[in-house]
């Protein structure tokens, strides 16, 4: 029987020889993961359910990153709740503060998630790691909780949704052009419960970083899942780092998809989406002057080291402009001390913006570049809801690295070409 | 389960976590302190509106967005009794039946229900009265293994009754 990558992943998970689309089915996980703002929640119930210990201590990942390095008190309480749990049932992985990253950067950096994985995440972003040829999903703090107690969790198959893009991406435009450019055409609900599997020449271009970034915003089109079939890209990235053995599932030509999207890659232009959602998208060049008070390149979104590479590439031998702040946050410990190795703080420094160390914070108003009411926010991240980076009454505008920096420089949303390209070393 | 009821509060389509708890209270986790704050970037004053019974009624996509559990947990913290909407974002679902809130699918009603209206609502049936116009409505009723897990008060404290039922 014809099947989708995402079928074929379930079907293993279940023990089955196949699965279709609608099915329930009982899924035994490779990981599952939470995190200071989830977890703690998760704890609770799994302690009030009276279980006393975990299906298997290396299959959980326990990442603090929304609030951390610690905001204050009450943030600095959940992740001791967490810390505890992780010492009293020897979870293996769990990092803290010097060795921790932002998760969905983290994790497969550390080779913890890989092909033909099921990954269930306390995080909305789990979504992510299908970039790998994984399936992971996010859910809540009790799903969980039940996870963490039994290694399992029951999902209906997803139908596929296929977006393919044929032919070359043009200069700067890169995954998270793709991924804004997708959820603006079909919506913030446009693939609810689906898998979103993303097909074509234009995706197989791209670098492993674009893709995390693409399957990272599935959610944000309503997606159960993001994925892209793994190819020799994907394997130079997991080899030497992949902690277990990859299986590389592909779709079978005659799958089937309950629809199909295909656009011209070429015609995809470096985008922006307006708040207050991520499908509000319009071409960063059609903007206008929209003035800005702060710029934010980082998150499990855009906080790779080709993010801060082409974040560098534009700010580099040139200045943010004086009413801008420009916060620079390297997702992990290895993304911070490579950026640093390659001169890209110099790049950064020079340019006046700041470089903090690895959090979620300003991404859902959490700390390190709260907005004030009235203000405007350029942003690497993936949401642009009411409040999401600090007061009700602040915006929040999405863009890829290239935009962000360019926009940094202009004190309003531009393009690289419209403060003068980018510049190498 | 006798019917729920209580008044109507109508919210538009792509009512996202945000809005339902602002993530700068994440750092809080029980449904006392988070229903302090429940909708507050939708509507600051609704947390010291909203009565014990009271119906959310919103349109297409609610609680897209972040997985945190905290949503349900401070929409059932300040006291709704059932959220209804043309369609929810699937995390949502899952975590609203999960902590023990329970929603129902009915696009009909949505639009067919005026915020203030007073409401009944049999989970059972799936049954939504307008009591203030008089409307009926009909939404798909819960299967009794849903009802009995909302009256548990979630998924682990349903999956314990039944372990040691």
């Amino acid at each position: 029987m014809a099947m989708t990558m995402t079928e074929k992943i379930l079907a293993r998970s279940a023990g089955k020889e196949s699965v279709s689309p609608g099915d329930l089915i009982m899924a035994r996980l490779d990981l599952c993961l939470g995190n200071d703002v989830t977890a703690p929640v998760a704890i609770d119930e799994f302690e009030k359910a009276g279980f006393d210990r975990v299906f298997d201590p290396e299959k959980i990942a326990l990442i603090p990153d929304h609030f951390t390095p610690n905001k204050d008190i009450k943030s600095a309480g959940l992740v001791a709740q967490m810390r505890a749990f992780a010492r009293k049932h020897g979870i293996v992985h769990y990092y803290d503060v010097g060795r921790v990253g932002v998760e969905h950067a983290f994790l497969p950096e550390q080779g913890l998630v890989g092909p033909g994985d099921v990954v269930l995440g306390a995080d909305s972003h789990t979504c992510t790691y299908g970039a790998l040829g994984a399936f992971a999903t996010g859910v809540g703090s009790t799903d969980l909780a039940g996870a963490m107690a039994t290694g399992e969790a029951w999902f209906r198959v997803p139908e596929s949704h296929r977006f393919d893009f044929d032919g070359e991406l043009g200069d700067y435009v890169t995954g998270k052009d793709v991924v804004l450019f997708t959820i603006g055409q079909i919506g913030v609900d446009g693939a609810l419960y689906k898998a979103m599997e993303f097909t074509g020449p234009a995706i197989r271009g791209l670098s492993m970083d674009s893709r995390f970034t693409i399957c990272n915003m599935a959610i944000e089109a309503g997606g159960k899942s993001g994925i892209i079939a793994p190819d020799e890209v994907t394997k130079a990235y997991v080899e030497g780092r992949f902690r277990r053995q990859p299986l590389y599932y592909t779709s079978d030509p005659d799958a089937w998809y309950e629809k199909t999207h295909s656009w011209k890659a070429d015609e995809i232009p470096l985008m922006v989406a307006k708040p207050h959602l991520p499908s509000n998208t319009q071409p960063a060049a059609d903007l206008g002057d929209v003035r800005i008070d702060q710029v934010v390149i980082g998150s499990c979104t855009n906080g790779r080291i080709e993010d801060l590479r082409q974040a560098a590439e534009i700010l580099r031998s040139r200045k943010v402009d004086k009413d801008v702040r420009c916060i620079v946050i390297p997702a992990t410990q290895a993304i911070w001390k490579q950026a640093n190795d390659e001169g890209l703080f110099d790049v950064f420094v020079d340019a006046e913006a700041v470089v903090s160390a690895p959090t979620c914070g300003p991404c859902l108003g959490g700390h390190m570049g709260v907005l004030a009411e009235g203000e405007r926010a350029i942003s690497t991240t993936n949401r642009n809801f009411v409040g999401r980076m600090g007061h009700p009454g602040s915006e929040v505008y999405l863009a890829g690295p290239y935009v962000a920096a360019a926009s940094a420089v202009a004190g309003h949303i531009a393009t690289p070409d419209q403060v003068g390209g980018r510049r190498r070393s | 389960m006798t019917a729920l009821r209580g008044r109507a509060w109508t919210f538009g389509r792509d009512v996202d976590t945000d809005l339902i708890i602002p993530a700068r209270y994440l750092n809080m986790k029980t449904a006392e302190e988070l229903a302090q704050h429940v909708m507050e970037d939708a509507d600051p004053s609704f947390a010291e509106k909203v009565q014990p019974g009271d119906i959310v009624v919103a349109r297409e996509n609610f609680g897209c967005g972040s997985s945190r559990e905290h949503a349900p947990i401070a929409l059932k913290g300040a006291g709704v009794s059932v959220v209804i909407a043309k369609s929810f974002a699937r995390i949502f679902y899952r975590n609203s039946f999960n902590t023990g809130l329970p929603i129902l699918v009915a696009p009909e009603a949505v639009d067919g229900i005026t915020e203030g209206d007073e409401l009944s609502v049999d989970l059972a049936t799936g049954e939504i009265v307008d009591l203030t116009t008089g409307a009926q409505f009909q939404a798909q009723p819960l299967p009794p293994f849903m009802r009995e897990l909302v009256e548990a008060g979630g998924l682990l404290p349903y999956l314990r009754s039944r372990a040691e039922g």
